[in-house]
């Protein structure tokens, strides 16, 4: 699938800019995304393509519309050396996957890769990058659907006061 | 309960679970206290209605407000408002609607956020009210959707970093300098997932609205909190703000493991400019002397308090503010704006020349009003200085300390405030 590339620090602001936000469809909002800062995005990205950036991804707000547009845009998958903390809880809970790859630095802009959930790995040309796994906690709402459907399923949950 | 060498955000994390907790455990804590806005809390509310979410897990513990996009900018903002208020209504949440101001100072002025409790909101700056000693963080709506349902939600208990602040500040120096500084030496990642824990005499010495200052940043560093341990200007605070408030005693113990220790000395720190586009670009005020400007903000949930806005009344003075310029002034909430008037600052920034409106982001969410055209130049006391943030993303947004803004809007220019 084709990447887009993005460098160090990408923020929410340029993901998704401050004027957009009283949308809350994802479809709608992928219209904007990278507004100003990557206009090319919202009109070529399609369905399966990948997003790669640096270290830092996602910094700045809380703002989910950020992981909404990026999924609204067909993104399931978002590689990064690192991410910004409030970002990645964000895009798991909106079922977006980010996923952490020392080695992202090196994927090309424009590039074909593919990525081998299952293997945990990530097929770049000849080479193989691996990614971090998933928190166990996270996976437990990846596996759930999401956090939606994770919440929605249940009564209560355990508190730590309980010896677990 | 006392767990041995614990930093103050683990003990926070043991005192909800009742046993000893340690950094990188992960836990489903209780919230004491959750917080929504006008642009988060709409997707919130439709995330805990999606959970079959019915009754909210504690209608006393939520704060809902509205203060991004008001008064009302356009329809659709209109419609978010109509939506916050009929839920506040139907789950019989106190709604301080648009007449408080901007939510984290709100939280701090109502007393919603103690010593020692466990915070959330949806929106990236919550970490300020670790200035009061809670740990508190801003998470996403479909987290807070999740919260307002149970009232609970998984965290990964943070390692800290130890930031020990030594010396006293040269006159118009301050608080946005120091963490305009400190952001410049961690990096805008160099705290991600971390809890930042200010310490030493120079925070010992600080206000309460140099302490929010502070902390309000921690997440331009990455970091999940930002906290000072409460002591005796904290509990003043609160005390005269909470119905019996109870003093308690919370700090890391000597023996603590931090991720990291950092030492400042603040004697000779310069006032600091951060330039364009990104917080940790942190200069000496010197070294961008100089540069044109179009528009100054005063305000935002950094810098927006009364403290705030003598100290640009001071740098003020007499003077007028440039003609090249547009001053825009907003105090934080309406008791800032109340005290601001009394005492006589708001009747002076309007005689320089500024115009001052009523509480809110205002041009800091960069979806209101006050945006910057292409190639506009902003200066402006708030935390974010991303491109795009205040408009046009073309334009440029530099942030400093209130003292520097309004030397700045006085000149037209980018100007030292220990030379005015
Ligand atoms: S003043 Fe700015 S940073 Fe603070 S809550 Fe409002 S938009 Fe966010």
């Amino acid at each position: 699938m084709r990447v887009w590339k993005f460098g160090d620090n990408i923020d929410t602001d340029a993901i998704i800019p401050g004027r957009y936000l009283t949308i809350y469809d994802p479809r709608e909002l992928a219209s904007h995304a990278f507004e100003g800062t990557r206009d090319e995005f919202s009109k070529n990205a399609r369905e399966g393509d990948i997003v790669v950036g640096g270290s830092n991804f996602g910094c700045g707000s809380s703002r989910e519309h950020a992981p909404l547009a990026l999924s609204g845009a067909g993104i399931h998958f978002i590689i990064a050396q690192s991410f910004a903390r409030i970002f990645y809880r964000n895009a798991i809970n909106v079922g977006l996957l980010p996923l952490i790859c020392p080695d992202a630095g090196e994927i090309r802009d424009g590039s074909e890769i593919s990525v081998r959930i299952r293997e945990g790995y990530i097929e770049y040309g000849e080479r193989r990058l691996t990614f971090e796994p998933v928190p166990e906690f996270l996976q437990n709402i990846i596996d759930a659907g999401g956090l939606v459907e994770f919440g929605r399923d249940r009564k209560e949950v355990p508190l730590c006061t309980k010896s677990q | 309960m006392n767990y041995m060498g614990s930093t103050v955000t683990e003990k926070i994390f043991a005192g909800k679970c009742g046993r000893e907790v340690t950094a990188g455990e992960v836990v489903m804590a209780e919230i004491d206290a959750a917080m929504i806005h006008d642009i988060t809390g709409p997707l919130a509310i439709k995330k805990f209605y999606e959970m079959d979410g019915d009754m909210v897990f504690n209608p006393e513990s939520v704060i809902l407000l509205l203060d991004h996009q008001i008064p009302a900018d356009s329809i659709p903002a209109a419609e978010n408002h109509v939506y916050m208020r009929r839920f506040a209504e139907e789950q019989q949440i106190q709604n301080y609607d648009l007449r408080e101001g901007i939510c984290h100072q709100v939280v701090m002025e109502k007393g919603r956020a103690l010593p020692g409790q466990i915070v959330v909101g949806a929106d990236s700056h919550t970490c300020m009210y670790g200035a009061g000693g809670a740990f508190a963080t801003g998470i996403g709506s479909t987290d807070m959707g999740f919260v307002l349902k149970f009232g609970a939600l998984y965290f990964r208990v943070p390692e800290s970093i130890k930031v020990a602040v030594s010396g006293s500040f040269a006159e118009r120096v301050g608080a946005k300098d120091l963490i305009l500084a400190i952001a410049k030496d961690l990096g805008a990642d160099g705290a991600t997932y971390k809890s930042l824990e200010f310490l030493g005499e120079t925070i010992r010495n600080m206000e309460m609205a140099g302490r929010m200052t502070c902390c309000n940043m921690a997440i331009e560093m990455g970091a999940k909190a930002g906290i000072i341990p409460p002591d005796e200007i904290t509990h003043e605070y609160f005390a005269k703000r909470v119905k019996n408030y109870e003093r308690i005693h919370l700090e890391s113990d000597e023996d603590a493991v931090y991720a990291l220790k950092k030492d400042f000395d603040v004697t000779d720190l310069s006032p600091q400019v951060a330039v364009p586009h990104n917080v940790d670009l942190a200069r000496d005020v010197e070294d961008v002397a100089g540069t044109h400007i179009d528009q100054v903000f005063i305000g935002s949930c950094t810098n927006g308090r009364f403290e705030d806005l003598q100290e640009a009344a001071r740098v003020l003075g007499e003077r007028k503010f440039s003609d090249s310029v547009r001053v825009i002034v907003i105090p934080a909430s309406r008791e800032e704006y109340l005290k601001s008037l009394r005492a006589g600052f708001i009747e002076r920034f309007v005689e320089a020349g500024a115009l001052v409106e009523a509480p809110c982001c205002g041009p800091c969410m960069g979806g209101a009003f006050g945006l910057l055209a292409p190639g506009e130049v902003s200066l402006s006391t708030s935390n974010r200085n991303f491109r795009g943030r205040q408009g046009s993303t073309e334009a440029s947004v530099y942030l400093c300390s209130p003292a520097t803004a309004a030397a700045s809007a006085i000149f037209g220019e980018i100007t030292d405030p220990r030379e005015v």
